[in-house]
Protein backbone atom coordinates (compact mmCIF):
# COMPACT_ATOMS: atom_id res chain seq x y z
CA UNK A 1 0.00 0.00 0.00
CA UNK A 2 1.70 3.56 -0.94
CA UNK A 3 -0.70 6.36 -0.56
CA UNK A 4 -4.44 6.69 -0.44
CA UNK A 5 -5.80 5.56 -3.67
CA UNK A 6 -3.63 3.57 -4.86
CA UNK A 7 -5.50 0.88 -5.92
CA UNK A 8 -7.98 2.93 -7.42
CA UNK A 9 -8.06 2.83 -11.72
CA UNK A 10 -9.89 5.86 -12.49
CA UNK A 11 -10.21 4.63 -15.98
CA UNK A 12 -12.13 1.81 -14.72
CA UNK A 13 -14.02 3.90 -12.36
CA UNK A 14 -15.47 6.04 -15.17
CA UNK A 15 -15.94 2.63 -17.39
CA UNK A 16 -17.87 1.70 -14.31
CA UNK A 17 -19.91 4.89 -14.05
CA UNK A 18 -20.70 5.09 -17.79
CA UNK A 19 -21.97 1.41 -17.37
CA UNK A 20 -24.09 2.60 -14.20
CA UNK A 21 -25.84 5.44 -16.12
CA UNK A 22 -26.31 3.45 -19.00
CA UNK A 23 -28.17 0.15 -17.63
CA UNK A 24 -30.09 2.39 -15.34
CA UNK A 25 -31.36 4.68 -17.97
CA UNK A 26 -32.33 2.20 -20.01
CA UNK A 27 -33.76 0.35 -17.68
CA UNK A 28 -35.88 2.96 -16.13
CA UNK A 29 -36.98 4.07 -19.39
CA UNK A 30 -38.30 0.27 -20.04
CA UNK A 31 -39.86 -0.14 -16.53
CA UNK A 32 -41.90 2.85 -16.79
CA UNK A 33 -42.89 2.28 -20.26
CA UNK A 34 -43.78 -1.33 -18.85
CA UNK A 35 -45.08 -0.65 -14.95
CA UNK A 36 -47.43 2.13 -16.22
CA UNK A 37 -49.51 0.45 -18.34
CA UNK A 38 -49.46 -2.56 -15.70
CA UNK A 39 -50.17 -0.35 -12.99
CA UNK A 40 -53.49 1.16 -14.84
CA UNK A 41 -54.41 -2.50 -15.27
CA UNK A 42 -54.23 -3.21 -11.98
CA UNK A 43 -56.08 -0.08 -10.92
CA UNK A 44 -58.50 -0.02 -13.57
CA UNK A 45 -59.58 -3.49 -12.81
CA UNK A 46 -60.45 -3.36 -8.99
CA UNK A 47 -63.21 -3.12 -7.58
CA UNK A 48 -65.70 -0.68 -8.11
CA UNK A 49 -63.13 0.57 -10.91
CA UNK A 50 -64.14 1.41 -14.48
CA UNK A 51 -62.63 -1.78 -15.79
CA UNK A 52 -63.90 -3.87 -13.05
CA UNK A 53 -62.65 -7.18 -13.56
CA UNK A 54 -62.26 -9.94 -10.90
CA UNK A 55 -60.34 -12.83 -12.87
CA UNK A 56 -57.91 -10.72 -14.66
CA UNK A 57 -57.29 -8.17 -11.48
CA UNK A 58 -56.19 -11.32 -9.34
CA UNK A 59 -54.18 -13.29 -11.70
CA UNK A 60 -52.69 -9.81 -12.42
CA UNK A 61 -51.66 -9.34 -9.07
CA UNK A 62 -50.34 -13.02 -8.10
CA UNK A 63 -48.06 -12.53 -11.15
CA UNK A 64 -46.57 -8.98 -10.32
CA UNK A 65 -46.38 -10.44 -6.06
CA UNK A 66 -44.42 -13.40 -8.01
CA UNK A 67 -42.02 -11.29 -9.80
CA UNK A 68 -41.85 -9.30 -6.89
CA UNK A 69 -40.71 -12.23 -4.16
CA UNK A 70 -37.91 -13.64 -6.52
CA UNK A 71 -34.79 -12.15 -4.95
CA UNK A 72 -33.12 -10.53 -7.98
CA UNK A 73 -29.74 -12.38 -7.75
CA UNK A 74 -31.96 -15.26 -9.16
CA UNK A 75 -33.79 -13.50 -11.32
CA UNK A 76 -30.33 -12.59 -13.21
CA UNK A 77 -29.80 -16.16 -13.57
CA UNK A 78 -33.24 -17.70 -13.75
CA UNK A 79 -33.90 -15.04 -16.99
CA UNK A 80 -30.48 -16.19 -19.06
CA UNK A 81 -32.11 -18.34 -21.93
CA UNK A 82 -34.69 -15.36 -22.24
CA UNK A 83 -32.44 -12.86 -22.73
CA UNK A 84 -30.25 -14.78 -25.17
CA UNK A 85 -33.22 -15.86 -27.01
CA UNK A 86 -34.62 -12.03 -27.33
CA UNK A 87 -31.35 -9.53 -27.15
CA UNK A 88 -28.69 -12.20 -28.61
CA UNK A 89 -26.84 -12.28 -25.33
CA UNK A 90 -26.84 -12.54 -21.67
CA UNK A 91 -24.03 -11.10 -20.86
CA UNK A 92 -22.69 -7.17 -20.07
CA UNK A 93 -24.60 -4.08 -19.79
CA UNK A 94 -26.91 -5.19 -22.87
CA UNK A 95 -27.25 -8.63 -20.95
CA UNK A 96 -28.56 -7.12 -17.64
CA UNK A 97 -31.32 -4.60 -19.14
CA UNK A 98 -33.78 -7.30 -19.47
CA UNK A 99 -33.93 -8.79 -15.78
CA UNK A 100 -33.80 -5.20 -14.55
CA UNK A 101 -36.30 -4.54 -16.08
CA UNK A 102 -38.09 -7.33 -15.16
CA UNK A 103 -37.47 -7.02 -11.84
CA UNK A 104 -38.27 -3.76 -11.52
CA UNK A 105 -41.58 -3.03 -13.65
CA UNK A 106 -44.06 -5.24 -11.04
CA UNK A 107 -42.64 -3.00 -8.45
CA UNK A 108 -43.27 -0.14 -10.58
CA UNK A 109 -46.47 -0.98 -11.56
CA UNK A 110 -47.66 -1.67 -7.37
CA UNK A 111 -46.26 1.93 -6.78
CA UNK A 112 -48.56 3.52 -10.02
CA UNK A 113 -51.71 1.46 -8.55
CA UNK A 114 -51.00 3.43 -5.57
CA UNK A 115 -50.40 6.38 -6.88
CA UNK A 116 -53.84 6.11 -8.88
CA UNK A 117 -56.04 5.18 -5.80
CA UNK A 118 -54.38 8.83 -4.62
CA UNK A 119 -56.76 10.24 -7.75
CA UNK A 120 -60.03 11.91 -5.90
CA UNK A 121 -62.81 9.57 -6.84
CA UNK A 122 -65.38 12.75 -7.97
CA UNK A 123 -62.68 14.08 -10.59
CA UNK A 124 -63.04 10.41 -12.43
CA UNK A 125 -67.20 10.61 -11.69
CA UNK A 126 -66.86 13.91 -12.80
CA UNK A 127 -65.27 12.65 -16.37
CA UNK A 128 -67.36 9.78 -16.70
CA UNK A 129 -70.49 12.03 -16.54
CA UNK A 130 -68.89 13.92 -19.20
CA UNK A 131 -68.86 11.10 -21.86
CA UNK A 132 -65.30 10.42 -21.49
CA UNK A 133 -64.33 7.06 -23.18
CA UNK A 134 -62.26 4.73 -20.72
CA UNK A 135 -59.15 5.27 -22.54
CA UNK A 136 -59.98 9.62 -22.00
CA UNK A 137 -60.54 9.10 -18.55
CA UNK A 138 -57.14 7.24 -18.33
CA UNK A 139 -54.74 9.41 -20.28
CA UNK A 140 -56.65 13.08 -19.62
CA UNK A 141 -57.68 12.34 -16.02
CA UNK A 142 -56.10 9.78 -14.04
CA UNK A 143 -52.25 10.27 -15.20
CA UNK A 144 -52.53 13.53 -15.09
CA UNK A 145 -54.19 13.74 -11.60
CA UNK A 146 -52.03 10.88 -10.20
CA UNK A 147 -48.22 12.79 -11.74
CA UNK A 148 -46.74 13.99 -9.23
CA UNK A 149 -46.98 10.48 -7.15
CA UNK A 150 -45.72 8.58 -11.00
CA UNK A 151 -43.15 10.62 -10.86
CA UNK A 152 -42.26 9.97 -6.99
CA UNK A 153 -42.93 6.31 -7.74
CA UNK A 154 -39.97 6.36 -10.82
CA UNK A 155 -37.84 8.02 -8.00
CA UNK A 156 -38.21 5.07 -5.84
CA UNK A 157 -38.11 2.58 -8.70
CA UNK A 158 -34.47 4.43 -10.15
CA UNK A 159 -33.00 4.28 -6.63
CA UNK A 160 -33.73 0.12 -6.12
CA UNK A 161 -32.56 0.23 -9.88
CA UNK A 162 -29.11 1.72 -8.27
CA UNK A 163 -28.88 -1.29 -6.22
CA UNK A 164 -29.69 -4.22 -8.57
CA UNK A 165 -27.57 -3.14 -11.02
CA UNK A 166 -24.34 -4.06 -8.29
CA UNK A 167 -25.95 -7.08 -8.42
CA UNK A 168 -25.85 -6.93 -12.44
CA UNK A 169 -21.99 -8.04 -12.09
CA UNK A 170 -23.22 -11.51 -11.71
CA UNK A 171 -24.01 -11.75 -16.01
CA UNK A 172 -20.63 -9.47 -16.36
CA UNK A 173 -22.12 -5.92 -16.73
CA UNK A 174 -19.91 -4.21 -14.68
CA UNK A 175 -20.93 -1.17 -13.10
CA UNK A 176 -20.16 0.78 -9.84
CA UNK A 177 -21.97 -1.60 -7.67
CA UNK A 178 -19.89 -4.36 -9.33
CA UNK A 179 -16.36 -2.74 -8.80
CA UNK A 180 -17.08 -2.36 -4.92
CA UNK A 181 -18.01 -6.02 -4.70
CA UNK A 182 -14.69 -7.49 -6.70
CA UNK A 183 -12.24 -4.91 -6.02
CA UNK A 184 -12.95 -3.69 -2.70
CA UNK A 185 -14.68 -6.12 -0.99
CA UNK A 186 -13.46 -9.53 -2.17
CA UNK A 187 -9.71 -7.66 -2.93
CA UNK A 188 -10.08 -5.57 0.31
CA UNK A 189 -9.67 -3.00 -1.81
CA UNK A 190 -10.85 0.07 0.65
CA UNK A 191 -10.13 3.12 -1.29
CA UNK A 192 -11.80 2.04 -4.74
CA UNK A 193 -15.58 0.98 -2.56
CA UNK A 194 -15.34 4.32 -0.73
CA UNK A 195 -14.70 5.79 -4.49
CA UNK A 196 -17.19 3.55 -5.44
CA UNK A 197 -19.81 3.52 -2.70
CA UNK A 198 -19.30 7.87 -2.84
CA UNK A 199 -20.32 7.90 -6.43
CA UNK A 200 -23.08 5.98 -5.78
CA UNK A 201 -24.40 7.85 -2.96
CA UNK A 202 -24.21 11.22 -5.12
CA UNK A 203 -25.76 9.47 -7.87
CA UNK A 204 -28.52 8.35 -5.86
CA UNK A 205 -28.80 11.93 -4.03
CA UNK A 206 -28.80 13.53 -7.66
CA UNK A 207 -32.07 11.44 -8.33
CA UNK A 208 -33.51 11.75 -5.51
CA UNK A 209 -32.82 15.46 -6.03
CA UNK A 210 -34.22 15.73 -9.50
CA UNK A 211 -37.38 13.09 -8.53
CA UNK A 212 -38.55 15.86 -5.97
CA UNK A 213 -38.21 19.05 -7.90
CA UNK A 214 -40.02 17.21 -10.99
CA UNK A 215 -43.02 16.36 -8.68
CA UNK A 216 -42.78 19.35 -7.03
CA UNK A 217 -43.25 21.26 -10.95
CA UNK A 218 -46.27 19.22 -11.32
CA UNK A 219 -48.27 19.72 -7.89
CA UNK A 220 -50.99 22.47 -7.94
CA UNK A 221 -52.72 20.96 -5.10
CA UNK B 1 -88.22 14.86 -19.74
CA UNK B 2 -86.94 12.20 -16.82
CA UNK B 3 -88.78 9.13 -15.88
CA UNK B 4 -87.59 7.01 -13.05
CA UNK B 5 -89.91 3.91 -13.30
CA UNK B 6 -90.29 1.46 -10.27
CA UNK B 7 -86.22 1.96 -9.61
CA UNK B 8 -84.89 -0.93 -6.94
CA UNK B 9 -80.86 -0.77 -6.80
CA UNK B 10 -79.09 -3.21 -4.65
CA UNK B 11 -75.19 -3.12 -3.64
CA UNK B 12 -74.18 -6.69 -3.05
CA UNK B 13 -73.26 -7.97 -0.04
CA UNK B 14 -75.72 -5.52 1.90
CA UNK B 15 -79.42 -6.41 3.43
CA UNK B 16 -80.88 -3.34 2.88
CA UNK B 17 -81.46 -1.90 -1.00
CA UNK B 18 -80.16 1.43 -1.76
CA UNK B 19 -83.35 2.50 -3.43
CA UNK B 20 -86.83 0.46 -3.01
CA UNK B 21 -89.73 0.81 -5.93
CA UNK B 22 -89.03 4.41 -6.76
CA UNK B 23 -90.73 6.17 -9.19
CA UNK B 24 -90.06 9.87 -10.59
CA UNK B 25 -90.94 12.47 -13.44
CA UNK B 26 -89.14 15.13 -14.03
CA UNK B 27 -90.59 17.90 -16.28
CA UNK B 28 -88.65 19.54 -18.84
CA UNK B 29 -87.74 23.07 -17.51
CA UNK B 30 -88.49 22.33 -13.82
CA UNK B 31 -86.14 22.41 -11.21
CA UNK B 32 -86.56 19.45 -9.43
CA UNK B 33 -85.21 18.56 -5.63
CA UNK B 34 -84.81 15.20 -4.07
CA UNK B 35 -84.33 15.57 -0.06
CA UNK B 36 -83.60 13.02 2.44
CA UNK B 37 -81.32 12.25 5.78
CA UNK B 38 -78.01 10.59 4.59
CA UNK B 39 -78.19 7.24 3.59
CA UNK B 40 -81.32 7.48 2.48
CA UNK B 41 -80.35 6.59 -1.41
CA UNK B 42 -80.41 10.17 -2.49
CA UNK B 43 -76.59 9.67 -3.78
CA UNK B 44 -77.35 6.41 -5.53
CA UNK B 45 -80.96 7.78 -7.01
CA UNK B 46 -79.20 10.92 -9.19
CA UNK B 47 -76.36 8.57 -10.54
CA UNK B 48 -79.16 6.70 -12.30
CA UNK B 49 -79.71 9.54 -14.66
CA UNK B 50 -76.75 9.79 -15.96
CA UNK B 51 -75.88 6.03 -15.65
CA UNK B 52 -73.12 6.41 -13.23
CA UNK B 53 -75.19 3.42 -11.50
CA UNK B 54 -77.13 1.20 -13.10
CA UNK B 55 -80.53 -0.18 -11.46
CA UNK B 56 -80.49 -3.95 -9.99
CA UNK B 57 -84.51 -3.10 -11.67
CA UNK B 58 -86.27 -0.61 -13.00
CA UNK B 59 -86.29 1.69 -15.98
CA UNK B 60 -84.60 5.50 -16.93
CA UNK B 61 -85.77 7.02 -19.34
CA UNK B 62 -84.35 10.17 -20.67
CA UNK B 63 -87.16 11.38 -23.72
CA UNK B 64 -88.22 8.30 -23.68
CA UNK B 65 -85.25 6.58 -24.46
CA UNK B 66 -84.08 4.03 -22.27
CA UNK B 67 -80.58 4.74 -20.85
CA UNK B 68 -79.75 0.89 -19.98
CA UNK B 69 -80.20 -0.20 -23.44
CA UNK B 70 -77.73 2.44 -24.78
CA UNK B 71 -74.78 1.72 -26.78
CA UNK B 72 -71.28 2.67 -24.79
CA UNK B 73 -71.18 5.17 -27.75
CA UNK B 74 -74.95 6.28 -26.91
CA UNK B 75 -74.72 6.24 -23.23
CA UNK B 76 -71.82 8.76 -24.03
CA UNK B 77 -73.47 11.37 -26.24
CA UNK B 78 -76.60 11.38 -23.90
CA UNK B 79 -74.44 11.90 -20.98
CA UNK B 80 -72.70 15.19 -22.89
CA UNK B 81 -76.19 16.36 -22.76
CA UNK B 82 -76.42 16.42 -19.14
CA UNK B 83 -73.95 18.04 -16.85
CA UNK B 84 -73.28 17.16 -13.51
CA UNK B 85 -71.75 18.78 -10.65
CA UNK B 86 -70.84 17.72 -7.08
CA UNK B 87 -70.32 18.43 -3.36
CA UNK B 88 -66.54 18.32 -3.84
CA UNK B 89 -66.51 19.84 -7.26
CA UNK B 90 -64.42 17.06 -9.18
CA UNK B 91 -62.13 19.51 -10.52
CA UNK B 92 -58.72 18.33 -11.84
CA UNK B 93 -56.41 19.69 -9.60
CA UNK B 94 -53.33 19.44 -12.32
CA UNK B 95 -55.52 21.86 -15.06
CA UNK B 96 -56.20 25.22 -14.20
CA UNK B 97 -59.65 26.90 -14.93
CA UNK B 98 -59.81 27.43 -18.09
CA UNK B 99 -58.65 24.46 -18.97
CA UNK B 100 -60.95 22.40 -16.30
CA UNK B 101 -63.62 24.19 -18.25
CA UNK B 102 -62.31 23.08 -21.75
CA UNK B 103 -62.16 19.56 -20.72
CA UNK B 104 -65.47 18.67 -21.69
CA UNK B 105 -65.29 20.27 -24.89
CA UNK B 106 -61.54 18.25 -25.34
CA UNK B 107 -63.06 14.83 -25.36
CA UNK B 108 -65.92 15.31 -27.42
CA UNK B 109 -63.81 16.44 -30.21
CA UNK B 110 -64.10 20.44 -30.24
CA UNK B 111 -61.07 22.39 -32.08
CA UNK B 112 -58.83 24.52 -30.22
CA UNK B 113 -59.91 27.74 -31.11
CA UNK B 114 -63.73 27.03 -30.92
CA UNK B 115 -62.98 25.68 -27.15
CA UNK B 116 -60.91 29.29 -26.27
CA UNK B 117 -64.12 30.77 -27.35
CA UNK B 118 -66.55 28.90 -25.53
CA UNK B 119 -64.46 28.58 -22.53
CA UNK B 120 -64.51 32.84 -22.46
CA UNK B 121 -68.03 32.95 -22.82
CA UNK B 122 -68.64 30.17 -20.03
CA UNK B 123 -66.27 32.04 -17.40
CA UNK B 124 -67.67 35.08 -18.50
CA UNK B 125 -71.03 34.23 -17.93
CA UNK B 126 -70.21 32.40 -14.14
CA UNK B 127 -68.54 35.70 -13.51
CA UNK B 128 -64.87 34.04 -13.48
CA UNK B 129 -62.97 35.57 -16.07
CA UNK B 130 -60.30 37.15 -14.25
CA UNK B 131 -59.17 33.72 -12.57
CA UNK B 132 -59.02 31.30 -15.71
CA UNK B 133 -55.11 31.27 -15.37
CA UNK B 134 -55.72 29.92 -11.59
CA UNK B 135 -55.59 26.56 -10.66
CA UNK B 136 -58.89 25.15 -8.67
CA UNK B 137 -56.37 25.04 -5.21
CA UNK B 138 -56.01 29.02 -5.59
CA UNK B 139 -59.63 29.66 -5.75
CA UNK B 140 -62.57 29.22 -2.85
CA UNK B 141 -65.42 27.22 -2.52
CA UNK B 142 -67.97 28.84 -3.94
CA UNK B 143 -65.29 29.74 -6.72
CA UNK B 144 -64.83 26.31 -7.60
CA UNK B 145 -68.53 25.12 -7.57
CA UNK B 146 -68.86 27.88 -9.99
CA UNK B 147 -66.18 26.55 -12.29
CA UNK B 148 -67.88 23.45 -11.82
CA UNK B 149 -71.08 24.55 -13.31
CA UNK B 150 -69.58 26.51 -16.23
CA UNK B 151 -67.67 22.66 -17.06
CA UNK B 152 -71.29 21.28 -16.56
CA UNK B 153 -72.28 23.55 -18.94
CA UNK B 154 -69.40 23.30 -21.74
CA UNK B 155 -71.20 20.60 -23.81
CA UNK B 156 -74.59 22.67 -23.99
CA UNK B 157 -76.45 19.87 -22.17
CA UNK B 158 -80.34 20.67 -21.04
CA UNK B 159 -80.39 19.28 -17.77
CA UNK B 160 -78.05 19.32 -15.31
CA UNK B 161 -77.78 16.88 -12.05
CA UNK B 162 -76.17 18.79 -8.97
CA UNK B 163 -74.69 16.60 -6.04
CA UNK B 164 -75.29 18.13 -2.93
CA UNK B 165 -73.60 21.10 -4.73
CA UNK B 166 -73.74 23.39 -1.98
CA UNK B 167 -73.15 21.39 1.07
CA UNK B 168 -69.43 22.09 1.10
CA UNK B 169 -69.92 25.98 0.80
CA UNK B 170 -70.22 29.00 3.76
CA UNK B 171 -74.10 30.36 3.49
CA UNK B 172 -73.06 33.14 1.17
CA UNK B 173 -71.57 31.07 -1.27
CA UNK B 174 -74.57 28.78 -1.24
CA UNK B 175 -76.87 31.64 -1.47
CA UNK B 176 -74.91 32.77 -4.63
CA UNK B 177 -74.88 29.26 -6.35
CA UNK B 178 -78.70 28.78 -5.86
CA UNK B 179 -79.24 32.11 -7.40
CA UNK B 180 -77.07 31.31 -10.24
CA UNK B 181 -78.84 27.86 -11.03
CA UNK B 182 -81.77 29.74 -10.67
CA UNK B 183 -80.57 32.16 -13.25
CA UNK B 184 -79.28 29.29 -16.09
CA UNK B 185 -82.91 27.41 -15.30
CA UNK B 186 -84.21 30.99 -16.01
CA UNK B 187 -82.35 31.70 -19.26
CA UNK B 188 -81.66 28.80 -20.68
CA UNK B 189 -84.67 26.45 -19.84
CA UNK B 190 -82.06 24.24 -18.10
CA UNK B 191 -83.80 21.36 -16.32
CA UNK B 192 -82.25 20.58 -12.56
CA UNK B 193 -82.16 17.85 -10.55
CA UNK B 194 -80.51 18.35 -7.45
CA UNK B 195 -80.32 16.41 -4.17
CA UNK B 196 -79.52 18.16 -1.15
CA UNK B 197 -79.93 17.39 3.03
CA UNK B 198 -81.04 20.99 3.31
CA UNK B 199 -84.91 22.02 3.01
CA UNK B 200 -83.18 26.11 2.68
CA UNK B 201 -82.03 24.61 -0.44
CA UNK B 202 -85.28 23.01 -2.24
CA UNK B 203 -86.71 26.50 -0.42
CA UNK B 204 -84.49 28.66 -2.79
CA UNK B 205 -84.51 27.03 -6.01
CA UNK B 206 -86.93 24.03 -6.15
CA UNK B 207 -90.36 24.60 -8.11
CA UNK B 208 -91.31 20.63 -6.96
CA UNK B 209 -89.71 18.16 -4.08
CA UNK B 210 -89.61 14.61 -3.42
CA UNK B 211 -89.07 13.18 -0.04
CA UNK B 212 -86.58 10.00 0.10
CA UNK B 213 -86.41 7.91 3.24
CA UNK B 214 -84.61 4.69 3.44
CA UNK B 215 -84.86 4.30 -0.45
CA UNK B 216 -88.57 4.92 -0.66
CA UNK B 217 -90.22 8.69 -2.16
CA UNK B 218 -92.31 9.19 0.92
CA UNK B 219 -94.40 12.26 -0.60
CA UNK B 220 -93.95 14.52 -3.49
CA UNK B 221 -95.37 17.86 -4.69
CA UNK B 222 -94.70 21.46 -5.50
CA UNK B 223 -92.47 22.86 -2.85
CA UNK B 224 -95.52 24.94 -1.89
CA UNK B 225 -97.73 21.78 -1.20
CA UNK B 226 -95.18 19.71 0.53
CA UNK B 227 -93.92 22.45 2.93
CA UNK B 228 -97.63 23.60 3.80
CA UNK B 229 -98.86 20.48 5.40
CA UNK B 230 -96.15 17.80 5.50
CA UNK B 231 -98.05 14.39 5.83
CA UNK B 232 -95.13 12.15 6.08
CA UNK B 233 -93.33 12.16 9.45
CA UNK B 234 -89.82 12.14 7.48
CA UNK B 235 -90.45 15.49 6.04
CA UNK B 236 -91.85 16.90 9.16
CA UNK B 237 -88.55 15.77 10.92
CA UNK B 238 -86.75 17.46 8.32
CA UNK B 239 -88.70 20.60 8.45
CA UNK B 240 -88.33 20.76 12.27
CA UNK B 241 -84.81 20.40 12.23
CA UNK B 242 -84.69 23.12 10.01
CA UNK B 243 -86.80 25.63 12.46
CA UNK B 244 -84.61 24.47 15.28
Amino acid sequence: MNGWFSNVNWADIAAATGDTLVMLAASLALTIVLGLPLGVLLYVTGKRQIGENRVFHGVLGVVINVLRSVPFIILLIVMIPLTVALVGTSLGVVGAILPLVVGAAPFYARLVEGALREVDRTTIEATQAMGATPLQIVTGTLIPEALPGLISGATVTAVALVSFTAMAGVVGAGGLGDLAIRFGYQRFQTDVMIVTVALLVLLVQAIQFAGDRLAAAFTHR
Amino acid sequence: MIDLIDIAKRFDGNGAPALDGVSLSVARGEVFGVIGPSGAGKSTLIRLINALERPTSGRVEIEGVDVMGLAPGGLRTLRRRIGMIFQNFGLLSSRTVAQNVAFPLKLAGIGAADRQARVATLLDRVGLTDHAAKYPAQLSGGQKQRVGIARALATGPDILLCDEATSALDPEATRSVLALLRQLNQELGLTIVLITHEMDVVRAVCDRVAVLERGQVVETGTVDAVFANARHPATRRMLAGLDA
